[in-house]
């Protein structure tokens, strides 16, 4: 049995064309080719009509519907007439569906090739728009923020406690994890070469003040931007998305305040917090490949440690964290209150939240390490 | 005074509104007025602009042109504390009832009355209990919006939006995803609501049941023209109107009746 969409020509008079379809016109089948059809119209002499006939039409599905389109608006082109009269019903019925008087009007979209200079002429003021909108963000939050100050802001006590344990106490395990590691390997990497001079001694040294100075900062500042402030960015989004915000903003009360605050408050307390803890656990790492591996004495470890780690470092290393703080806090939350109103727009905010935090603690800890160059420290 | 010949007070006012995207236009020059205990309807087809116009009246988008007055107050031209002042009278049901998540029930109701009256703890725990019993939610103080259906999410935000007791109510498509019952029981609430307390209420919805069931005033945008073609009380649109477009949005496209009696109207 064949169950090929099948399509034959004849010509019952001179100007007209009937076609014949067969077999199962599925969409799993090669449908005939169009163009078929539009040699036999081109053909003479001219026809004026063309009719259908698909009794003999075993399955159909949208395949034969598409098919049909397509020869009707060569038809159209053509100011052929069209005798549909002797398809199926249900083919008759979605045909008038589909067909343009039951479009809405002037809706299709043109899509015009823009040249080079509009390309990048667009692209400068989405440019300027969006810095635009980073610094009015920015600065609402600084408004925000003092009147948090002025004892004036508005929002829950009992919001801003949740956020301080979903970022400080929930995020230990991850930060213990990544920072030993961290130190780990800055011990590992450092004694192949410091061994080469009989140094091994300065592992203790490396590992102390590298955490310290800004490991401890930055490793922290890369988790929170994945952990929290990709939360933060999915949390606002949603809520853009179930109208939670608008019912903020109806109800007079600024989602500024409401939402961001607490979480920028909540990450710039927790995150010199979580960087102190994190230069422990680094150190810890270092402890024990030096004790472990290079046999270091134990109290020669600390010793050592303790005297190349000034309070300069630490200080140098907290101020890190803060700075980083409002970096994720912020990406976080603008990311969030940017978002669009469907579901992929909350994906992406959630990235653009991480990408924006992780760049922004990079090109912050350049211009800081930069300062500290030039201010001697 | 008699009921019937009081005045009606005239509580929003649209004047010459333009709405729309940037330079995208959806609805030129709309025009009407909502007064005291109206059920204001705004249908339309999808698409049409029934929600945008919602957020111009509730102040969450700035119109293109045009002005809205609450009570003779210019709105889009007051200052943002005057706004906000203004929007203090407003309850809004949103399409999805708009719960915040990480509240529960109570807290939910309770964000209003804690931000703009001076009660304690005491009364607006049973003022929660009353909007809650209300709507039919008694005792769901303590869930959170993911614990509760769809349906009873509604009606705890309409508990939220009657909280303050406001002027002014606003449903957006407030039976959408509601069973039938649960429908009408809400269009019975708003019906009471605006009866028994005179609450003007203002409902977007292309629901027809609801539409001729609550609404006494209504406008009717359509899209072919990009402007309210009627306005007025719906039933009396429909047996009055001549208007393809109203006619066949009112009667779900069954018109052909109305078009024999209407004879001098062009099809549609």
């Amino acid at each position: 049995m064949d169950t090929n969409s099948i399509l034959q020509f004849s010509r019952p008079s001179p100007d007209t064309l009937a076609l014949l379809f067969a077999g199962d016109w599925k969409l799993a089948n090669k449908p005939p080719l169009i163009e078929d059809v539009r040699k036999q119209i081109d053909a003479e002499p001219k026809i004026q009509r063309i009719t259908f006939n698909a009794k003999e039409v075993r399955n159909w599905d949208s395949s034969l519907l598409i098919f049909l389109t397509n020869v009707m608006d060569i038809c159209t082109k053509n100011k052929i007439q069209v005798d549909k009269e002797n398809l199926p019903h249900g083919v008759q019925r979605l045909l008038n569906l589909a067909s343009p008087q039951h479009q809405r009007k002037g809706v299709s979209r043109t899509i015009t090739h823009k040249s080079f200079f509009v390309m990048v002429a667009d692209a400068t003021f989405d440019f300027i728009r969006s810095s635009a909108e980073i610094l009015s963000f920015i600065g609402e939050a600084f408004l925000a923020f003092m009147k948090f100050l002025r004892g004036k802001a508005n929002f829950r006590r009992s919001d801003f406690v949740t956020i301080v344990q979903d970022t400080g106490a929930q995020s230990l395990p991850i930060v213990s994890l990544i920072s030993m590691l961290v130190g780990l390997i800055l011990a590992f990497v450092g004694a192949i070469q410091l061994k080469m001079f009989g140094a091994q001694l300065y592992v203790a040294d490396v590992v102390g003040i590298g955490m310290v100075r800004v490991m401890g900062a930055i490793m922290t500042g890369i988790i929170m931007a994945g952990r929290t402030g990709a939360a933060f960015a999915a949390q606002l989004g949603t809520m853009q998305v179930n109208e939670e915000i608008d019912a903020l903003r109806t109800l007079g009360i600024s989602p500024m305040e409401f939402l961001v605050l607490p979480r920028m408050l909540a990450l710039v307390i927790m995150m010199p917090l979580l960087c102190l803890y994190a230069d422990f656990m680094g150190i810890l790492g270092g402890f024990i490949v030096g004790v472990g591996m290079l046999n270091l004495g134990v109290t020669e470890y600390y010793h050592q440690t303790a005297s190349a780690v000034t309070m300069t470092y630490l200080w140098i290393g907290l101020f890190h964290s803060a700075v980083f703080g409002v970096l994720v806090a912020l990406s976080g939350c603008l990311r969030g209150m940017q978002c669009g109103r469907s579901a992929s727009e909350v994906g992406y905010a959630t990235t653009s939240a991480v990408v924006t935090s992780i760049v922004s603690i990079i090109v912050a800890t350049a211009i800081i390490t930069f300062g500290c160059q030039l201010l001697g420290i | 005074m008699e009921p019937g010949a009081e005045k009606k007070e005239k509580r929003i006012e649209v004047r010459g509104l333009d709405m729309g995207y940037g330079s995208f236009v959806l609805m030129r020059n709309l025009n009407f007025t909502v007064n005291k205990g109206d059920v204001f309807i705004i249908m339309g087809g999808s698409g049409c602009g029934k929600s945008t116009l919602l957020k111009i009246l509730t102040g969450l988008k700035e119109p293109l042109q045009g002005q809205v007055f609450y009570n003779g107050n210019s709105f889009w031209e007051a200052e943002p504390e005057e706004r906000e002042k203004i929007m203090q009278g407003f309850g809004i049901l949103y399409q999805s009832g708009a719960l915040w998540s990480s509240m529960t029930l109570a807290e939910n109701i309770a964000l209003p009355l804690e931000q703009y009256t001076n009660l304690k703890p005491a009364e607006i725990r049973e003022i929660i209990s009353l909007k809650l019993a209300l709507v039919g939610l008694a005792g769901f103080e303590d869930f959170y919006p993911s614990e509760i259906s769809g349906g009873m999410r509604k009606r705890a935000g309409l508990a939220r939006a009657m909280a303050l007791d406001p002027d002014i109510l606003f449903f957006d498509e407030p039976s959408a995803g509601l069973d039938p019952v649960s429908a009408r029981l809400l269009d019975d609430l708003i019906l009471e609501l605006s009866s028994s307390l005179g609450t003007t209420v203002v409902v977007v919805t292309h629901e027809l049941a609801s539409i001729f069931a609550i609404g006494n005033n209504s406008v009717f945008l359509d899209t072919d023209v990009k402007t309210m073609t009627a306005s007025g009380d719906p039933k009396k649109l429909l047996a009055e109107s001549k208007d393809p477009n109203l006619i066949n949005f009112l009667t779900r496209g069954e018109k052909s009746a109305h078009e024999e009696r209407n004879s001098s109207v062009h099809p549609g």
